[in-house]
């Protein structure tokens, strides 16, 4: 399952390497997102400062999905989807390597993403410890779910559409944990961060377990 | 079968429209106003009730879903009711929301407050809202079944999350009144409160039936429509 997993991450990575679609669409759309909540908040800026960590974590789920939309999209042309389902790789494998795939194109974001909130919105790093996990375990969750959740849309003419319904109410969970955790860890709130996390960690883990368990399922029939 | 009613439905109708009605009576116009909220308690004697039919038919929801994924018990059978209940438990979580938005104006003074119970019952809501999106997805009845199946079982873990909220976080909302060593409620305002559940569970029922029936009659339309607008097209050509 794991060698599964790695050969499919690295396929991924490969195909988004070479179609630059997250680098050359995905982050500039996350920058323009910032952008406009700067000017959006612009007359107000201890408000910015306050809101910085929930308006991250907006763009971030923003651009999962976007992330999740591309990682089925490179699916759906040439019939590879089939190709994937006669691979005999091993549908837990090909569901944590998919996952593992868009959460490293939304580290990569989150990076940036991080550095425009510092530089545009001004806001001064407090436990960059707790900032760094909250961010790497959010991530593993939005990815999971994500990638659930792309499978069940994948295939289906709305799915454009279909997704950010299905997804955005589900990750919900993941924002209100990350931004609580992120307000902790740059000083803005006195809340318990590294209890967010914990809750932020078993969105993960069952969002893992579930796709893992219910992804062949998926894969046969959609 | 071309309708949804029988000797069951109509059975089951009359009995909800009967104790709905009493409790509509005793809660109105028997039972005293209480101590602290006055006559908003009146509310108890809807809102729980719809909430716990909400929780019940989107549970139901996810247990059929859960038998149809499950290989020896795969059934449409079980897709048809997953479909069903998620319907009209979406019903009932609106219903939920709007009554609760009603008595938090009426008590905290706000129709809407960030509050874990409230922002929960939200996202079920929205959840289940997906699900009923994704049922009228194209494909073929089997692909849909099980993606729905998935989607359904994974949605309905937010109940249990939803109702433990009260316990779990700092809100505003208040905690069980029933469910309890010591129940808050009494004498007849807790009889009329039992009835609301069973009027509203009755109510569930009749139309959890009627709608898994239509989800027989739409499958027959799928399976049989084309066949059915041949035969009549071909008589309309033989009267010519």
């Amino acid at each position: 399952m794991w060698r599964d997993a790695l050969t499919v991450v690295g396929k991924d990575l490969r195909v988004e390497i070479s179609s630059r679609v997250t680098t050359t669409q995905v982050a500039p759309y996350a920058v323009l997102v910032l952008i406009l909540f700067g000017f959006a908040f612009d007359q107000n800026h201890s408000l910015l400062d306050q809101a910085a960590p929930g308006l991250f974590w907006v763009a971030v789920l923003l651009c999962s999905v976007l992330a999740v939309q591309r990682s089925y999209a490179i699916e759906s042309a040439d019939g590879t989807r089939d190709a994937l389902r006669l691979s005999g790789l091993d549908p837990a494998g090909i569901f944590l390597g998919k996952a593992a795939a868009v959460a490293a194109q939304l580290v990569a974001l989150e990076a940036l993403l991080g550095a425009g909130v510092v530089i545009l919105f001004g806001t001064r790093l407090h436990d960059p410890a707790l900032l760094i996990l909250t961010a790497v375990v959010a991530t593993t969750g939005l990815a999971a779910s994500g990638t659930v959740y792309g499978m069940v849309a994948s295939g289906l003419r709305v799915r454009e559409t279909l997704l950010p319904l299905l997804v955005l109410p589900v990750v919900a969970p993941v924002l209100l944990g990350a931004t609580q955790a992120w307000m902790a860890a740059l000083g803005l709130s006195h809340a318990d961060g590294w209890r967010w996390l914990s809750l932020l960690g078993s969105f993960a883990a069952i969002y893992l377990a579930l796709g893992a368990v219910w992804f062949s399922t998926l894969l046969e029939e959609t | 079968m071309t309708g949804t009613s029988d000797r069951t439905t109509r059975l089951l109708g009359s009995a909800a429209l009967v104790t709905v009605a009493v409790t509509a009576w005793l809660g109105l116009s028997v039972t005293p106003p209480d101590v602290v909220q006055g006559q908003l308690v009146r509310l108890i004697y809807v809102h729980p009730a719809v909430a716990l039919a909400c929780y019940v038919a989107f549970g139901l929801s996810a247990l059929a879903s859960l038998a149809y994924l499950w290989p020896r018990t795969r059934s449409r059978r079980w897709d048809r009711l997953a479909a069903a209940s998620a319907e009209v438990g979406v019903v009932f979580c609106g219903l939920t929301l709007v009554t609760g938005s009603i008595w938090g104006r009426a008590s905290w003074g706000v129709w809407w407050t960030w509050d874990a119970r409230l922002t929960l019952t939200a996202l079920l809501f929205a959840v289940f809202a997906g699900y009923l999106a994704l049922r009228r997805t194209g494909g073929s009845p089997d692909a849909r079944a099980k993606r729905c199946a998935v989607v359904a079982v994974v949605a309905a873990l937010l109940v249990p999350v939803d109702h433990e909220a009260t316990t779990w976080w700092q809100t505003l909302h208040q905690g069980d009144t029933l469910l309890r060593a010591n129940p808050l409620i009494h004498g007849l305002q807790l009889w009329t409160m039992l009835l609301s559940f069973v009027a509203v569970g009755l109510l569930l029922a009749w139309l959890l039936l009627h709608r898994y029936r239509v989800e027989v009659l739409e499958d027959r339309f799928e399976e049989e429509g084309m066949a059915i607008a041949i035969a009549e097209r071909r008589a309309e050509g033989a009267l010519r």
